[in-house]
């Protein structure tokens, strides 16, 4: 579904990303893990499309497609997700209506019906109850006033309104307490299918332990250094990033 | 270049000298002396053109307004509109009590008036001036100060036509009095001068709603004076839609006085005009008056729009909010100039001002100026400002949802603006602007 290679990117000329490789396939869960400042972000935001990142080689292929090629929107069309670690604040601009405005934004570009308010809020109303958040909270505006439990919850109310192929999950327990932290996760699962795929990008192991990635990925300095399976999270948890990072910037040999 | 501004007599003068001859001849001795008063007033104070130590007028220059070869509006200048072209105006399901002015004059036909003696009534000033004159020289330019404002000294000095609104106490208005100003006078220049007095009676309820607006491409001045006297526990609703064309002048000055424990609730919509200035004042002369004050202005292109508002928070425990934003594109320019006075006496008065401005192009301009006078010692004042682009992160939190960038961008400025549009009070007026704001915001 999803191939980088060789992936190159800087924000104001600073180099972030130096040689992203990954593979993802349908039904695949994979968590990508690296300290403050390895590029995690920077990987999830290049993949989502934001302005200001520059890509300086590599190629990123989805479902076929140059995804780097793509607007924002229309990789959102093309059914790739991102959930913002700090989702923005929309003033004045109700949920229901902005969920409305993207998911026949998605329908349109697929030839499929729009939804009316009426029908629309009967497939949300569904939408809700699946990621267990207060139907009230559709009725306020996008984010504004959010506790940063309720904004999370947000992030997945709108995936599973969405309904993406690809989802790339940017720290969804940041600033999340146990219990929310549970619920987010909840709702992570209960999106998961053969046919899309999660790229869950985390500086810690706790969420994994709620949703069981099928490969781990270690990012450090802009690369991914070592994968494998659930069990190399447990390990990070417990050895830390230290002996993935440099000494003094020097780099690390590519990893085999 | 001759200017009335700097003339000692102005051509306003000898129009006034003829009307008192004829068409003002019948009205009571007490509005005729207070014509003469503010037109002495207008002849020596002129308009405020002075570019320098002009603090009030500082973002708008009226010296447009002072060359332009302006005249007054004569009656029937321009060919009758009919009810067609009055309809756009329209608001309500046509119940509500309505009085429509052409050019400055009452039009009967397309008018609904409302009013008994006993009753709240809606009624054409110049007849008013006569059948309630005791009401309305009770109130009638002692709101609004013209000893040192020109604009208002001129026209208090035509004060004849407009529209009176009295509402005895303890009684509610039950349907808003809509008061429709256009200027359909094709051959330019003209000058009307609406006035409007609302008296609100001790405990009564009504909403006003005063449209301005444009049958007519040709420039013209119109200049507004509106009193609104709200007695003892009265509520009021205060709605202003200004659409005129962009050809357009606009001066507006709204004079509102609050009783004890009295409620103004005011909405301010902008949207056309060549160069609008509004001036709304506030004042709570008795303790526990409130008010909210709020407004959306949108502008493009050449047009010029200043709002100055002014709160004064006279007595204790009053309650203000002021809540106004701006969409600008073009070379548009705005000014929101809020002052807020709280007296000596004025204990624990709770004032917040905030004025936002949304910017579309690089040339569009926007000058914020708040200004407080605070001579309480227990008060809770506020104020914020800002002006600033769309911001990228939200436009690209929109787009990574499926929306198109033209899509998302008017997405944001929508939801700027409805921030204050979801606070007019009556749902029908709400409706009204909020399909206005969207059909403009499209041009901008």
């Amino acid at each position: 579904m999803l191939e980088i290679r060789d992936l190159h990117a800087s924000i104001d000329g600073v180099n972030i990303l130096k040689g992203v490789n990954l593979r993802i396939n349908a039904g695949e869960t994979h968590a990508v893990m690296g300290p403050n400042g390895s590029g995690k972000s920077t990987l999830a935001f290049v993949l989502a499309g934001k302005p200001g990142y520059a890509v300086t080689s590599g190629q990123v292929t989805y479902d076929g497609v140059d995804l780097l090629g793509l607007a924002p929107e229309e990789r959102a069309r093309a059914g790739v997700f991102l959930s913002f670690q700090h989702p923005v604040e929309v003033p004045g601009v109700r949920l229901d209506q902005f969920l409305r405005a993207g998911f026949n934004a998605l329908q349109k570009s697929r030839g499929a019906a729009e939804l009316d308010p009426l029908k629309f809020d009967r497939l949300l109303r569904q939408r809700v109850k699946t990621v267990n958040v207060d139907p009230a909270m559709t009725k306020r505006a996008v984010n504004e006033g959010f506790s940063g439990g309720e904004k999370k919850r947000n992030e997945m109310l709108q995936m599973a309104v969405l309904e993406p192929k690809l989802a790339i999950l940017d720290e969804p327990d940041s600033g999340l307490d146990v219990d929310a932290l549970r619920t987010v996760a909840q709702g992570i699962n209960g999106l998961r299918t053969t046919e899309n795929a999660l790229l869950l990008v985390t500086h810690y192991q706790r969420i994994l332990n709620h949703v069981v990635p099928d490969f781990v990925h270690v990012l450090v300095n802009g690369r991914i250094v070592k994968s494998g399976g659930k069990e190399l999270a447990l390990e990070i948890e417990s050895e830390g990033y230290d002996k993935y990072e440099q000494p003094r910037g020097e780099a690390l040999p590519s990893p085999a | 270049m001759t200017s009335i501004a700097t003339a000692g007599v102005t051509p306003f003068a000898a129009d006034l000298d003829s009307l008192e001859r004829d068409g003002f001849s019948q009205d009571p001795q007490w509005i005729r002396a207070l014509r003469k008063d503010a037109m002495s007033r207008f002849n020596s104070l002129g308009f405020p053109t002075a570019r320098r130590g002009n603090e009030e007028w500082k973002y708008t220059d009226v010296r447009p307004i002072a060359q332009a070869p302006l005249r007054l509006a004569r009656a029937g200048e321009a060919p009758e509109p009919t009810a067609s072209d009055i309809a756009p105006f329209l608001l309500g399901d046509g119940s509500w009590p309505r009085l429509v002015f052409i050019d400055g004059f009452f039009n009967r036909g397309l008018s609904t008036p409302l009013g008994g003696q006993e009753d709240a009534s809606v009624l054409s000033l110049a007849g008013a001036l006569h059948s309630r004159s005791a009401t309305a020289r009770e109130s009638l330019g002692r709101l609004a100060p013209y000893a040192s404002h020109g604009f208002t000294a001129l026209n208090t000095a035509f004060a004849h036509e407009g529209a009176f609104v009295h509402i005895p106490d303890g009684l509610t208005l039950e349907k808003p009095a809509h008061l429709i100003f256009l200027t359909a006078s094709r051959e330019g220049h003209t000058v009307s001068q609406p006035r409007v007095l609302v008296v609100a009676g001790a405990g009564s309820k009504a909403a006003v709603i005063e449209t301005y607006g444009s049958l007519t491409g040709a420039p013209y001045l119109c200049n507004a004076v509106s009193e609104v006297a709200a007695g003892p526990g009265a509520s009021v609703e205060y709605y202003r839609i200004q659409r005129h064309s962009e050809e357009a002048y606009h001066v507006g000055t709204t004079q509102a006085a609050l009783g004890r424990d009295a409620r103004l609730d005011s909405f301010t919509l902008d949207l056309g005009g060549a160069l609008v200035r509004n001036n709304l004042n506030a004042l709570i002369d008795a303790p526990d008056g409130s008010c909210a004050l709020n407004g959306v202005y949108l502008a493009t292109r050449s047009q010029r729009v200043d709002n100055q508002v002014t709160i004064d928070h006279a007595k204790e425990r009053g309650t203000s909010r002021e809540l106004y934003k701006g969409v600008l594109s073009g070379r548009a320019k705005a000014a929101f100039h809020g002052s807020i006075i709280v007296r000596k006496d004025a204990q624990k008065v709770d004032a917040r001002q905030e004025d936002k401005n949304l910017l579309l192009s690089d040339r569009a301009e926007a000058n914020v100026k708040p200004a407080f006078w605070i001579y309480a010692d227990d008060v809770k004042c506020g104020h914020g400002a800002a002006s600033g682009r769309i911001d990228e992160g939200s436009l690209f939190y929109l787009q990574s949802r499926g929306l198109g960038e033209e899509e998302a961008r008017n997405l944001l400025v929508q939801g700027f603006v409805n921030e204050v549009i979801d606070k007019v009070k009556r749902p029908s007026v709400r409706s009204h602007v909020a399909e206005l704001v969207k059909a403009r915001l499209k041009e901008l």
